[in-house]
């Protein structure tokens, strides 16, 4: 698995989690609000976010159109779909469980093993 | 699935490409600036602000670039600018391209309109609903000796079978014939089918208007009706929808039109009218059997089944019936009648598979030829390349990349020239549907349906594929770059290897091809040769009339009209003579069949039926006008008519079968069927007629008199021939002013009634050699096209070997060599390649020819004569073919040929 797509991954699903908390919102909107939470993760290229938006938007998982921004400009806000929310949910699941079993995995010394 | 979902966008979205960078473009336009606003909230600089902006965001160009990768199709778009540069690289050589296109375009059309007519008539099932359960009845007598075909249904089996069977569904029997519709326009004779009732609803198709035939429709005494099928509709009514209720008058009597069956309605024969089949149960006996059955089967039964079925009611029929009257009991029982139930597609179609598949078979191996040919032109056109792709493969474009663009050209010569051709097949199949011969089962049905064009979209991309495949494996390959370093004008024999193995195959398959149309050519100059028992057919008008129960009943007096009309037709100018009989030779479809014949000096086993003879019945003048030669005896005169004579003539083959020489057969006795009939003496032999084609043996016949005092199938006061046909030898045959003159002569005696069935005994006898002429058509055609794509391919490959050879050939030159001395190699190259071909060809004519030997006659399919004209044809032609392109080797200009390089 190339680093890309793990990011890729990552930031699909950081960006269901967003529009399920928050509901509908722009990219700029939800660029924002995944800077704040990761920190220095999406500083650098923030237009990396739509060739995300275009793939989930292709699954089905969001929908899109346009509307008017908080300061009455143009923008593209997202939602998340019936579908989208389910696939937060199966999605969520499995990272709990993916990342449990790497938090065990760092956790195991090696005494544990013999 | 959600892959499937992406792939669908995809395709949706790769069509609005233009207007999604747009809405990309202004939601980054409107992102830059919100992050704008925030960072000058923050206190930056205008300009600052939007800097940092900008940088935040990253590269707009590479966000775009994933983005169009996001939603893009490659392998799509690939594809498209692979066809796009094809397409420009084939414009850029017309001739070739046109070249391929043509050859392409006659060989699909022509395997996808045979294989058009393969699927309409062989494959898809008949246009009913439920067709598979849909089966005709008729019946085996192999206690019948000489009994052409099967025996059809007599009126009372209908009664036993629908009353006593298990097995069906619906069930109905059927005839077909002329109706006399009156009132309307000229007075015509419609086609009409007869059916009882149940056969409609075990075709299952709904009348458009009205409604089906009921019980009562088909129950003596009740009011007449009549359906009418929709060609007939629009034609005479113009589809008035008003019809229905209405009369017409049909065979004199008026009946009320009930419905109109819809425009997808077919049956045999293409009727106009659907007409109820009355039986007047009381007076039915066992026989006679000319009655068509079909029956739609309950679910789940078998055919066995339903045969076995019908063999128990045999049985049950035979006890409840009598006799037909005068007929002796004893014989009947030795018949052995027994069912044959078969699928009504199989019974309808018949044995045409044969032929079809055999022309179907030639066509495929003229495509073959064809692709070879292609291949052949590919290659040189990717050999004048060679230098190009190793260079790009040098500049670093993968072989794939290359073979793949090489293919995609080929592929888009191999669906251009299907395309072509499947309009092609498709003009030919509307040309054969409206001229076909009627003698072809399911005509109307005939067309290109969707199987035969994925047929021929198949075909086409698969020959794309062959042909393209041959120059990618020679050029292509993976070693496509190691062709810089061999750089060389002067051509190996290693590299006409692949040219040379295409021709052999060709000049191979060709001669499979014209060993065949070979073959049906001397079947053909077989059948003229024939002598079919009549001259000059081209003279013969035949037309038919009828002096209807109405006018006359009497059988004199229908027989003295019939004279009438004889004599005013004999008097019309440019006349020779006039026959009159009930029907014409080679008119067997019209009905008979014959009937067992007795020899009053013959003795049959005891409860044995008599062969099987031919039965005519006809006026004097009748073989003067047919030609048919008077071997012994005598003709029939008038006197022998009107005075009742019972006499008879026979035909050849019966006075030798019987009595050994024609002479001993005048004076001896015989008669019709049975001791109902009496004694006539033979006055005369005639030569044989080949009345059923001259490709069978000609039948033997009984002659009677048109008229006679007491006939088996007769009335009480005798038999006269009412509905008959007229034969006028003229040079004026053909003609309108003819036909014009012989119905006036015709309707002044009967009164107007229609005049049918006209044609010439010419037609007749072309009609009974159709499927012979046709086999032999296409497969000439397919021959012929052969023998151009082999030599066309050998004189190629050659002219092409002279051309790589110019420098060699202008050293050799220049050493002394002679110039004949060359030309003579480079035909004897031509040569080998043929004479290769023609060995293999041979060897596989003679295993393949074996299957269409069902279609010859009075030829084996091994004729060594056609083998060795066919053979001596083609090696004459591959030397023509090499010996032109050798000449020019000879006048190779040496100064020339040594500057090539």
């Amino acid at each position: 698995m190339k680093d890309s797509d793990v990011r890729q991954g990552t930031l699909a699903l950081m960006v269901l989690k967003t529009l399920d908390v928050l509901g509908p919102l722009h990219g700029y909107g939800i660029a924002r609000r995944i800077e704040q939470i990761s920190g220095d993760l999406l500083t650098v290229n923030q237009g990396t976010l739509y060739p995300v938006l275009l793939k989930l938007v292709q699954e089905g998982s969001i929908s899109a159109e346009w509307g008017a921004s908080e300061n009455n400009r143009k923008a593209r806000f997202y939602r998340l779909t019936r579908q989208g929310r389910k696939q937060l949910q199966s999605e969520t699941r499995s990272w709990e469980q993916t990342a449990a079993i790497i938090d065990r995995f760092f956790a195991v010394k090696v005494e544990d093993l013999k | 699935m959600k892959a499937v979902r992406r792939l669908f966008r995809r395709l949706m979205w790769w069509t609005t490409s233009a207007r999604d960078e747009d809405i990309l473009r202004a939601e980054i336009d409107e992102h830059i600036a919100m992050q704008t606003a925030e960072n000058l909230r923050a206190g930056l600089s205008p300009r600052e602000a939007r800097r940092q902006a900008l940088l935040k965001f990253g590269s707009v160009e590479a966000i775009k670039e994933t983005y169009r990768d996001e939603r893009r199709l490659p392998f799509l778009e690939t594809f498209t600018r692979d066809t796009r540069h094809a397409v420009r690289r084939l414009r850029k050589t017309p001739a070739f391209t046109a070249a391929v296109l043509l050859t392409l375009a006659l060989s699909v059309g022509a395997s996808t309109a045979i294989f058009g007519v393969i699927d309409s008539i062989l494959i898809s099932p008949l246009p009913y609903p439920r067709a598979d359960d849909i089966v005709g009845i008729s019946h085996t007598a192999s206690g019948l000796p000489g009994l052409p075909g099967s025996l059809g249904c007599s009126p009372s089996m209908y009664f036993t079978y629908r009353e006593e069977n298990t097995t069906f569904q619906q069930f109905g029997v059927w005839g077909s014939g002329g109706a006399r519709v009156t009132g309307i326009a000229e007075p015509e004779l419609s086609r009409a089918l007869y059916v009882t009732y149940g056969v409609l609803d075990a075709v299952g198709v709904k009348p458009l208007l009205g409604r089906w035939f009921a019980h009562e429709d088909d129950t003596p005494g009740s009011a007449e009706t009549v359906m009418l099928t929709y060609g007939y509709w629009q034609r005479r009514f113009a589809g008035d929808t008003s019809i229905v209720g209405r009369t017409l008058t049909i065979d004199s009597t008026p009946h009320t039109v009930i419905g109109v069956m819809p425009n997808e309605f077919r049956f045999q024969r293409d009727p106009d009218l659907i007409l109820p089949q009355r039986f007047e149960r009381n007076a039915l006996a066992l026989g006679p059997f000319g009655y068509q059955c079909l029956a739609r089967l309950k679910p789940g039964v078998t055919i066995a089944h339903a045969n076995t079925d019908a063999a128990r009611m045999l049985g049950i029929w035979w006890k409840a019936w009598p006799m037909p009257p005068g007929m002796d009991s004893t014989p009947f029982q030795s018949v052995r009648l027994a069912p044959k139930i078969q699928p009504l597609k199989r019974e309808i179609v018949g044995d045409i598979g044969t032929t079809l598949w055999v022309v179907m078979g030639g066509l495929g191996l003229v495509l073959l030829i064809a692709c070879a040919n292609v291949a052949n032109l590919l290659l040189v056109r990717a050999e004048a390349r060679q230098q190009e792709l190793a260079i790009r493969a040098a500049l670093g474009a993968g072989w794939r990349r290359i073979a793949r663009e090489m293919l995609v050209e080929s592929m888009t010569l191999g669906v251009l020239g299907g395309a072509v051709g499947l309009g092609l097949a498709y003009a030919a199949l509307r040309i054969l549907v409206a001229n076909g011969p009627a003698t072809l089962p399911r005509l109307q049905e005939i067309g290109v349906r969707p199987f035969a064009a994925a047929f021929a979209l198949g075909v086409s991309l698969l020959s794309g594929l062959l042909f393209g495949v041959i120059p990618i494996l020679k050029y292509a390959g993976p070693r496509v770059a190691t062709a810089l370093a061999g750089r060389t004008f002067s051509s190996g024999r290693e590299r006409h290897r692949t040219r040379n193995t295409l021709v052999v195959v060709q000049v191979a398959l060709a001669l499979v091809l014209l060993v065949s149309s070979g073959l049906m050519i001397r079947t053909f100059q077989q059948l003229r040769s024939v002598q079919p028992g009549f001259t000059h057919p081209e003279e013969l008008q035949i037309l038919h009339s009828m002096i209807p129960d109405a006018m006359a009943k009497e059988p004199d007096r229908v027989m003295r009209m019939q004279n009438e009309i004889v004599d005013k037709l004999a008097a019309i100018p440019g006349v020779l003579s006039v026959g009159f009989a009930n029907v014409a030779p080679m008119e067997s479809f019209l009905g008979g069949g014959g009937n067992p014949i007795y020899a009053e000096d013959k003795r049959f086993a005891e409860g044995q039926f008599p062969p099987v003879r031919q039965t005519r019945k006809i006026a004097p003048g009748f073989f003067k006008t047919m030609g048919t030669r008077v071997i012994a005896g005598r003709e029939f005169t008038w006197t022998d008519l009107y005075e009742k004579r019972r006499v008879a003539i026979v035909s050849e083959n019966l006075a030798r079968e019987w009595w050994g020489v024609p002479r001993a057969a005048l004076g001896k006795r015989i008669r019709e069927a049975g001791p109902a009939d009496p004694w006539r003496e033979i006055v005369g032999v005639v030569e044989d007629v080949y009345d059923n084609g001259v490709n069978v043996k000609a039948p033997e016949f009984a002659y009677w008199p048109a008229l006679m005092d007491r006939y088996i199938w007769g009335s009480d006061n005798g038999f006269a021939v009412g509905n008959g046909m007229f034969a006028i030898r003229s040079s004026r045959t053909g003609t309108e002013s003819l036909l014009k003159e012989a119905r006036q002569a015709i309707w002044s005696v009967n009164g107007r009634q229609p005049v049918f069935l006209v044609t010439t005994l010419k037609t007749l006898y072309d009609q009974s050699m159709a499927r012979t002429s046709f086999t032999l058509v296409m497969l000439a055609i397919a021959g012929g096209m052969a023998l151009i794509l082999g030599i066309v391919g050998i004189y190629g490959v050659i002219s092409y070997v002279v051309a790589g050879r110019t420098r060699e050939i202008g050293i050799r030159t220049a050493l002394g060599a002679q110039p004949a001395g060359l030309s003579r190699e480079f035909v004897r190259h031509g040569l080998v390649l043929a004479g290769t071909g023609a060995a293999i060809g041979l060897a596989a004519a003679a295993g393949l020819t074996r299957l269409m030997s069902s279609l010859l006659f009075g030829v084996s399919a091994l004729d060594p004569l056609t083998y060795a004209a066919v053979s001596a044809l083609l090696i004459l032609a591959a030397a023509l073919a090499s010996y032109l392109p050798a000449r020019r080797a000879m006048s190779v200009d040496l100064v020339h040929a040594l500057q090539a390089e």
